[in-house]
């Protein structure tokens, strides 16, 4: 079992790098690995509560619940990325963390491989 | 006791998009990684600019007066600040017409040490190659 650190500044509506990510996040936890998932910039969306499920719009909440329900899925967001967009821990969806930069680069530490996608 | 390191490699232009903002900060980050990890253990961070984000690089940066925000130049000087390796690529300032002039290049009016290189792409390969983990931006 190897451990994957993901990090994406792409949003979750407007670009299809987020879904990308959490797509590789549910292959690689299928195949009984770990993920940590950073999210940074625009990708803070993700982290909010109350997304509604439209056909035309990325739709990613409960996917991220059903990683979380594995117990091998971390979902952390950057804290300043979020504030700034007005995305408070009230606002945060059960199970998000919330932390700063260094985090995600102490993630990196251990992990077997890296994926970031830094673009949006 | 060990450390991992880890190239951040932009791309992306400045203000355009808050990539290569978000770039910077966080291979400054590297520098509280500590708080989460073993005691010896560090992560390392280098930053190269290819392609358009060799822009980020250019002097005199207007930010504040224009949007109000803090300079890329800003993050870039605290980056050499904290001696972190700053690689620029030389074919790509040369296709935009740049020289070491137009570019900030160190950090010594803030008390830094280390400056910033302007290396052929090769370099930044081998950078690359010589990295454990690669973040493009």
């Amino acid at each position: 079992m190897g451990k994957l650190t993901i990090g994406c500044f792409s949003s979750l509506v407007g670009s299809l790098s987020l879904d990308f990510s959490i797509k590789l996040a549910q292959a690689a936890i299928k195949k009984g690995h770990k993920v940590d998932y950073w999210m940074s910039g625009n990708a803070t969306m993700l982290s909010k509560k109350g997304q509604k499920a439209f056909k035309d719009y990325s739709h990613l909440a409960k996917t991220v619940q059903e990683l979380l329900a594995t117990g091998n899925f971390q979902i952390t967001a950057c804290e300043a990325c979020a504030a700034a967009r007005g995305y408070h821990k009230e606002d945060t969806m059960e199970g998000v963390k919330s932390h700063s930069m260094d985090w995600y680069l102490a993630s990196s530490f251990d992990a077997d491989r890296v994926l970031h996608i830094g673009g949006d | 006791m060990a450390t991992k390191r880890l190239a951040f490699i932009v791309r992306a232009l400045p203000y355009k998009t808050e990539a290569s903002r978000l770039a910077l900060t966080h291979a400054i980050a590297s520098q509280s990684v500590e708080i989460y990890l073993k005691d010896g253990d560090l992560v390392e961070a280098s930053v190269s600019f290819i392609g358009d984000g060799v822009l980020n690089c250019h002097k005199n940066q207007q930010g504040m007066k224009h949007y109000g925000l803090t300079t890329i130049e800003g993050h870039y000087k605290n980056s050499l600040l904290l001696d972190l390796k700053v690689l620029i690529c030389k074919e790509d300032l040369d296709r935009l017409g740049l020289t070491e002039n137009d570019l900030l290049m160190n950090a010594e009016d803030i008390g830094g040490e280390t400056n910033a290189q302007i290396v052929p792409y090769s370099e930044i390969y081998k950078e690359m190659e010589s990295v454990d983990h690669l973040l493009f931006c």
